[in-house]
């Protein structure tokens, strides 16, 4: 098992230091000077060599990297060019809003998704599996942000039962509740389809295993199969996906806080795409892509762990 | 491996199993008919179209549906309809060029890597799980941070994220035929590794490739019209589907029908290409559905 | 009588028509008797199996026929009725010792649960448990209740699943072919463990083969199957030393075990089963009987009782009797 965690935690690492690279290295891999790339149209000349200082822009470009790993793992993302605030400071600030928001659409998606999938498996073929599979496919397809627009059109705007814009008050957890759900319905929907089938494919796989035949040849109860021996197994797989789930969502919540007006990270990237503030959408980005694979990564271990099989293997 | 239930769910008569077969084929059958309309709209585009898309016409803005405007007008008094069909046209360019772009050089990377150049294969398993590592949106955003909006910037992101995928399962098929012994009989018959690429490998790979290709042309899609709805794909006032949401969000008070009508599209394409997809999967390589 | 299975015939519902898989079985199992079922892959012996435990796939239809277990018909239960009878007055010992337990749950959970229609406490089943897994001869059972299946090697496996299977001391045991999977000294092992919990428990025993060796050593009574039919049935005796249908004789021919010269070729008999969604009216056997031509009307022939408590499906079975 040691030998498993390390291997995959190396991996994820690995991973990490190339996409923060890649990050870093397209600042020059644009055509023109990356102090006025990085600093956008409004830089003035001490910004520019106050830069230049931090960056050592004018060294090799492995020691610039260097230098950017260390200032990274000291949770250094770098600075607003114009706040002149630490991107991690503003990063943070705004990551409970968004966690909020992906937290609530896993947890409803998976709340409905698994047992949907469950039970199109064991009611296969039927009515209700089949309809299932359209829904699935449908709401995997359709863009969340076209959800999102929907939803804010009928409940929002036309129907009023929900408010459109913003967090709700500070302090109010209700209200923030309320504020709360056409956002992560919209973000988690498309989950909800991929979720039911893919425990139900897992369902199938399993029920048609021999261990299940044994169970019921020695009469224990549909309902002790199915949840007991059968879908344990079968939501391994959904487990290891929580983790693409959540990059996946973290997508949808950019077009979600944009639509309803959420603070969050999603929307903080995009003001900053908008001005042209690269070392804000740059930072943010990396410490995306950090919690991204962290969450596969995490996810990937859980998963394993699961299993006896492999818990013990490795 | 017989699936054994102690209560049959249903009767499955011999009723059953056909509209079992039709609903299944409806849903191809539904698939087919969208994704001709959808194309063939884009194809016939400039005939089509009720009036210029562009063409101003403020004091009748932001009306509804009428017999003139069958979708009304947005802000700026442009007719919805024609703007609709128009984002057809934005849609399908992006896919297909980003799609051919990004399938042939994954086609082509797949199968080296597959066959067997080392260096190649890993560079591309790393390349693979590094840009997976980021969600693509992400990307595309930092990317737009740099280069400014623009729809080339949008290709071209999806081009450097779809690479690594296509070159993926033409790299897993590679392996499967490459480890076949007839692969090793050719070889020791002298056959060149050109030789072997073109005729044996190439055929086989290309289908499932075309079937993924096929599956991905909603993403894309999807990918397009979701950065120009934040205003960082299509540059106005060309209309795209993305464009006219956009719109349709800012005046979403004055009138639905904006968001209603940039939304449809989007919904109908990507469902028709999605049934299509799956239904052309199921008939000619059912074993897909584990590859991704 | 423990079992009693009149006129089975059971059909699948394939796309390619109906599959006729089992067309009137009979037979009887007594208290404490070991009943052997042969017969190549494919004659339905799994079919027999999922009969009687109703574990038969979605597609299956039951045409007619009824299967008595001491007298309460498997056929017309509800399935209530039909849990409470399975794993506890009958159950089963399944092929491939790997698969068969759930890879996810320890043996202790997994035996615990069989016992929950008993009023026991759990410490009481917990001991039960214990026993029984010392009984087939795992070591230091307390201390592995809480192990995964896949701790254990292939034939500790099916020692733990013969402990299932005999814990709730049932009146039928049925063993689809436990030892095919394990190699030769396993094997052994395993048949004199049975053996040996047969007496002790005084179940009958319904033990489905290819091994005719085996069977031979093991059983009271033979059924031999061909392609969904009983073809033959009787002693030991009967079967092995007064064989008379074709296929039983052919069968016995090409045991491996009996060919008494070394030999490159071993025989086999030529042709394959016949397709059981078109099927014709004829013997089954009809295709592949190396004695038809000795004036064999062709016909499905009727189940006779060639000597007492022998019976064969064969026309010219009757001829040699007679004549």
């Amino acid at each position: 098992m040691l030998y498993y965690l390390i291997k995959r935690i190396g991996v994820a690492a690995i991973t990490v230091v190339i996409a923060v690279s890649l990050l870093y290295g397209m600042i020059h891999a644009v055509p023109g000077d990356p102090l006025s790339i990085v600093l956008g149209p409004r830089a003035t000349p001490e910004m520019k060599a106050a830069l230049n200082e931090r960056l050592g822009l004018d060294k090799p470009f492995v020691v610039q990297l260097g230098r950017f790993f260390i200032n990274v793992i000291q949770g250094d993302l770098g600075t607003d060019v114009f706040s002149e605030r630490p991107v991690s400071e503003i990063f943070f600030g705004q990551l409970p809003y968004t966690a909020g928001l992906v937290l609530l659409a896993i947890g409803w998606s998976g709340l409905l998704g698994i047992p949907l999938g469950c039970y199109s498996a064991v009611r296969r073929d039927t009515l209700i599996d089949k309809l299932t599979g359209v829904f699935s496919v449908g709401t995997i397809t359709i863009p969340s942000f076209v959800v999102a627009l929907y939803a804010l059109l009928v409940f929002a705007v036309w129907l009023r039962w929900l408010p459109a814009i913003g967090a709700g008050k500070e302090g109010d957890l209700w209200d923030q509740f309320i504020h709360l759900i056409l956002p992560s319905f919209a973000v988690g929907l498309g989950w909800v389809g991929y979720l039911a089938r893919l425990v139900r494919a897992s369902m199938l796989e399993v029920l048609g295993e021999n261990h299940i035949r044994t169970a019921r040849a020695f009469g224990l109860g549909e309902r002790k199969i199915i949840l007991t021996y059968a879908l344990r197994i079968a939501v391994l797989p959904a487990v290891a996906l929580l983790g693409v789930g959540i990059g996946n969502m973290l997508s949808g919540a950019v077009f979600a806080e944009i639509v309803f007006a959420r603070p969050g990270v999603g929307k903080l990237i995009y003001d900053s795409v908008i001005t042209r503030n690269y070392p804000v959408v740059m930072g943010s980005v990396i410490m995306t892509t950090i919690i991204f694979v962290f969450s596969t990564t995490v996810a990937d271990l859980v998963s394993a762990w699961l299993d006896p099989r492999i818990r013990e293997n490795l | 491996m017989t699936d054994t239930f102690e209560k049959p769910p249903e009767d499955i008569s011999m009723l059953q199993t056909l509209i079992n077969h039709l609903v299944r084929d409806r849903l191809a059958l539904i698939g087919i008919v969208l994704v001709v309309i959808i194309t063939g709209s884009a194809i016939l585009a400039p005939l089509i179209i009720p009036h210029d898309p562009n063409k101003l016409n403020v004091r009748h803005r932001l009306k509804g549906p009428s017999s003139e405007h069958f979708l009304g007008t947005d802000q700026l008094g442009r007719d919805v309809f024609s703007r609709v069909i128009m984002g057809t046209r934005v849609a399908l360019k992006v896919a297909l060029i980003s799609i051919s772009v990004a399938g042939s050089i994954g086609l082509l990377l797949g199968m080296l890597a597959g066959f067997g150049v080392k260096w190649l294969d890993n560079s591309l398993i790393i390349f693979f799980d590094t840009i997976r590592s980021f969600p693509t949106i992400m990307f595309a955003l930092t990317v737009v941070t740099l280069t400014g909006p623009s729809l080339n910037t949008v290709i071209l992101v999806v081009i450097i994220t779809s690479i690594p995928v296509y070159g993926r399962i033409v790299r897993t098929q590679t392996q499967a035929i490459v480890n076949n012994d007839f692969i090793m009989a050719e070889e020791a018959m002298g056959a060149g590794k050109i030789r072997i690429i073109l005729v044996h490998i190439l055929p086989n790979v290309i289908g499932p490739l075309l079937i993924i290709a096929s599956m991905d042309i909603p993403v894309v899609v999807t990918i397009e019209a979701g950065l120009s709805f934040l205003g960082l794909g299509v540059r106005p006032p060309t209309a795209s589907w993305g464009t006219i949401l956009n719109d349709g969000y800012s005046f979403i008070r004055n009138t639905p029908w904006l968001v209603i009508a940039g939304g449809a599209p989007l919904i109908l394409t990507t469902l028709g290409f999605t049934f299509l997809g799956e239904a052309l999967r199921d008939v000619f390589d059912p074993k897909l559905r584990r590859e991704v | 009588m423990v079992l009693c299975v009149k006129d089975l015939s059971v059909n699948f519902k394939t796309p390619r028509g109906l599959l006729k898989a089992l067309r009137n079985i009979n037979f009887d199992i007594d208290a404490q008797q070991i009943v052997g079922l042969v017969g190549e892959s494919g004659c339905g012996k799994s079919t027999v199996i999922n009969s009687i435990l109703n574990l038969l796939a979605y597609n299956a239809i039951i045409e007619k026929g009824s299967i008595d277990l001491q007298g309460d018909n498997i056929l017309e239960m509800s399935p209530q009725q039909i849990r409470a009878t399975r794993g506890q007055r009958v159950s089963v010992i399944f092929q491939d010792p790997m698969t068969s337990l759930n890879p996810v749950l320890s043996i202790g959970r997994q035996m615990m649960d069989i016992q929950y229609r008993d009023k026991m406490s759990t410490t009481d089943k917990k001991n039960r448990i214990i026993r029984m897994l010392g009984r087939v001869g795992i070591a230091d059972a307390e201390n592995r209740l809480k192990s995964y299946p896949h701790h254990f090697s292939g034939g500790m496996r099916q020692r733990i699943a013969i402990a299932m299977a005999m814990m709730m001391k049932p009146a039928l045991l049925i063993a689809d072919e436990p030892t095919t999977a394990l190699d030769a000294t396993l094997q052994i092992q395993i048949i004199d463990l049975l053996k040996a919990l047969q007496k002790e428990i005084q179940c009958s025993i319904l033990f489905v083969s290819h091994d005719l060796g085996l069977v031979a050593d093991f059983c009271d009574q033979v059924i031999v199957m061909y392609a969904g039919e009983i073809v033959e049935s009787g002693t030991v005796r009967d079967i092995f030393h007064r064989a008379s249908h074709p296929y039983t004789k052919r069968l016995l021919e090409c045991d491996p075990a009996r060919i008494k010269e070394k030999t490159r070729i071993l025989p086999t008999i030529p042709g394959e089963i016949p397709d059981l969604v078109a099927l014709g009216k004829d013997c089954i056997f009809v295709d592949r009987c190396p004695i038809k031509q000795n004036n064999c009307p062709l016909t499905l022939p009727p189940l006779e009782e060639l000597a007492p408590g022998h019976f064969v499906k064969c026309h010219l079975s009757r001829v040699r009797r007679d004549g």
